[in-house]
């Protein structure tokens, strides 16, 4: 990266890893921002009894956003198979607040399922990002599929494969791993590890300290890296990404991140956390540790955050005001899509 | 006309296909230089390469999952399930996925991954390796499932199965693969959704697919020794189901019987008993008898294994007994 040296700046004593602008900076924030709005607005819609279940984003925001930000950078193409909190990494991408409150509240126009899947499950193949399934795990052996294909035809298209650390004890993952191994595919695994698969802790999860431990078992680089913090999670995407594109194979990058919420809105977490705990996660808020530091740096006034946040909770206002007053689908188009035309 | 085995119409769709769209890959356990555990696939890893015979680990959730994947990309793979027995291991991927990936992106995606298959008991593999499971997936809405009985529809079928965007099961039947068969030389294809009337006659109907079509084949034979004429029918497609040439037969006949090498409880029969007495209740003369394998797991002695799945005499044997024809086996 030596020859890079030169675009690279330095931000409040930190060094931008290189071709990351302060507009990337700004537009990352930006979009945190907006993600954390939408997400705190649904949680309070399900409250309201107006959205049916809610898994929210909130802690992870900067591990979806750095990895993002990072493949837009280092993959000519790419493709996100997401899971289900993995907000941020849609809002990144283009779903816009009113499509998000559409899928909460299951309205016309949903543009993901139809709103005939869960919220936030679906596909967007505009926005490269797709979330079909919620069976834990089940998408990462789509990713490799994409992945396949992308180097049957000689292209360079990333499949980006994001789930939890529930999900890494499926054997679905143990499979798709070891066969995108073998294969050398341009696929990254990124672990999402708040160290809660619902209600079970990770030491019961696992006998290993760390999920990235197994990536050495089948064959491809794996590394842990602070999930918050989004120039760690940046540098160790772009690493694995650039390996991707060089036809380097598969790589594991994990992010300590940490679940702000409970599972759903449907589960109590009251049950089986420790609040002293939950709040000390609570201090490693993705989202004031990159506005700290943005402001340290002095490359975000207090004026343009503030409008910032505004801006969000005005796009979040309207979205659900259109979102309450929007018709449910129409009942006559319940059996399209079981089958292709042809 | 050309005479090529069930194999051999398999082999050449596949061949074909692999030749005229690049898109078109297959993938599966051994499938490579051992040629298939049923010899379909043999010589393609010679002819077509390794990019595009793809031999994996033993993985099946991951390579029906990658399938699904790749046909989400656009690509048009084929993978071998060894046995239908171990597409339980992916069956979330076929069944929760494959299956629903349209309906669940609204319209947007498409699964076309074609999965082949190979079904059936009767060759002493006991419990967990002679299951016919194929009404299992005929259960599921978003999958094609296909049951060809004779090389003319496994060519044709297969063929056909390429030109779908839906995922597709296509299942062969073990013990026909070297059975031998008429093929026209020049290109056709069998639609899905369409039975095929294999025998004619018109004192009883006789419903099968896959390898229960011989079955019920001989068992006609015997009727006819006896003055009884059958009408086969062989429904060839699970899903799509065409009913309409079977409640067309029974409107003639009046008695109809439907045997499969599924378990009896909860078999496809029972679907389409339940279809014919709908459709067709006052043309029924007796009850729609059901002939399926018996309610247990495949035994490995073959004289019990045999036991268990229908024959011609068992067949001939139900007609007399639930709708009382005078015959016997």
């Amino acid at each position: 990266m030596a020859q890079a040296n030169s675009k690279q700046q330095s931000r409040g004593g930190i060094q931008l890893p290189p071709g990351l602008t302060d507009e990337d900076l700004l537009d990352l924030y930006g979009t945190m921002v907006l993600s954390r709005a939408i997400d705190e607005r649904v949680w309070m819609l399900n409250r309201q009894g107006k959205a049916a279940l809610v898994a929210s984003a909130q802690g992870h925001e900067a591990a979806q956003l750095g990895t993002l930000w990072a493949l837009r950078k280092h993959a000519p193409e790419f493709f996100c198979f997401a899971y289900y909190r993995d907000l941020a990494l849609w809002v990144g991408q283009g779903l816009s607040a009113r499509d998000v409150l559409l899928g909460y509240t299951a309205k016309e126009g949903e543009p993901i399922s139809g709103a005939r899947q869960f919220p936030m499950h679906g596909a967007a193949m505009r926005l490269k990002v797709m979330n079909l399934s919620n069976v834990v795990a089940a998408h990462v052996t789509h990713a490799v599929g994409w992945a396949l294909a992308s180097k049957l035809r000689n292209q360079v298209n990333v499949a980006a494969c994001f789930f939890g650390d529930g999900a890494a004890s499926q054997g679905e993952v143990h499979e798709s791993m070891n066969f995108a191994a073998v294969q050398r595919l341009p696929v990254v695994f990124f672990v999402e590890n708040n160290r809660y698969a619902i209600s079970l802790p990770i030491r019961k999860q696992m006998a290993i300290e760390r999920v990235a431990q197994r990536a050495q078992a089948y064959g491809m680089p794996g590394v842990t890296v602070d999930g918050t913090d989004v120039l760690a999670v940046y540098g160790a995407a772009a690493e694995a990404v650039q390996r991707a594109v060089k036809g380097g194979g598969p790589s594991l990058v994990e992010f300590d991140v940490e679940r702000y919420l409970p599972h759903t809105s449907d589960d109590d977490d009251s049950r089986y956390r420790d609040r002293a705990e939950v709040e000390a996660g609570r201090l490693r808020d993705p989202l004031k540790r990159l506005q700290e530091w943005l402001s340290r740096s002095g490359v975000l006034t207090d004026e343009h955050d503030a409008a910032l946040r505004r801006q969000a909770k005005r796009e979040v206002d309207e979205a659900t005001e259109y979102a309450e007053a929007a018709p449910y689908p129409d009942a006559g188009d319940l059996l399209e899509h079981v089958h292709a035309p042809r | 006309m050309p005479v090529i085995t069930y194999r051999e119409a398999v082999t050449q769709a596949l061949t074909e296909a692999l030749d005229s769209d690049e898109r078109v890959f297959i993938m599966g356990e051994d499938v490579g230089g051992y040629g298939g555990s049923y010899a379909v696939t043999k010589g393609m890893l010679a002819k077509y390469g390794p990019k595009r015979i793809r031999e994996t680990p033993i993985a099946e959730s991951v390579f029906v999952g990658a399938g699904a994947g790749a046909a989400m990309a656009g690509l048009k793979p084929v993978v071998e399930i060894m046995t239908i027995n171990f597409s339980i291991l992916a069956m979330d991927q076929i069944v929760n996925h494959a299956a629903k990936v349209r309906y669940m992106s609204g319209g947007q995606l498409s699964s076309g991954v074609i999965m082949r298959t190979v079904t059936g008991g009767g060759a002493g593999l006991a419990a967990t390796h002679s299951q016919s499971l194929e009404p299992w997936y005929a259960h599921v809405p978003g999958i094609w499932v296909v049951t060809p009985a004779t090389p003319y529809d496994a060519l044709g079928l297969l063929r056909e199965a390429f030109t779908k965007d839906d995922p597709v099961l296509f299942s062969e039947h073990a013990l026909i693969y070297r059975l031998r068969g008429e093929v026209p030389e020049e290109h056709y294809t069998v639609p899905f959704g369409q039975a095929a009337i294999s025998r004619r006659g018109s004192d009883v109907t006789l419903v099968a697919y896959s390898r229960m079509v011989h079955v019920a084949l001989d068992a006609a034979q015997m009727l006819a020794n006896q003055g009884v004429e059958a009408e086969v029918i062989d429904l060839r497609t699970l899903r799509p189901l065409d009913m309409e040439t079977v409640f067309q037969s029974v409107r003639k006949t009046n008695r109809v019987a439907v045997v499969e090498e599924a378990w009896r409880t909860g078999g496809f029969a029972a679907e389409i008993a339940s279809q014919i007495q709908e459709a067709c209740f006052d043309y029924l003369d007796g009850p729609v008898a059901r002939i399926g394998g018996e309610d247990v797991p495949q035994p490995y002695a073959i004289n019990l294994e045999r036991a268990t799945i229908p024959d011609a005499k068992k067949v001939v044997n139900e007609l007399a007994k639930v709708i009382g024809l005078k015959v016997t086996a």
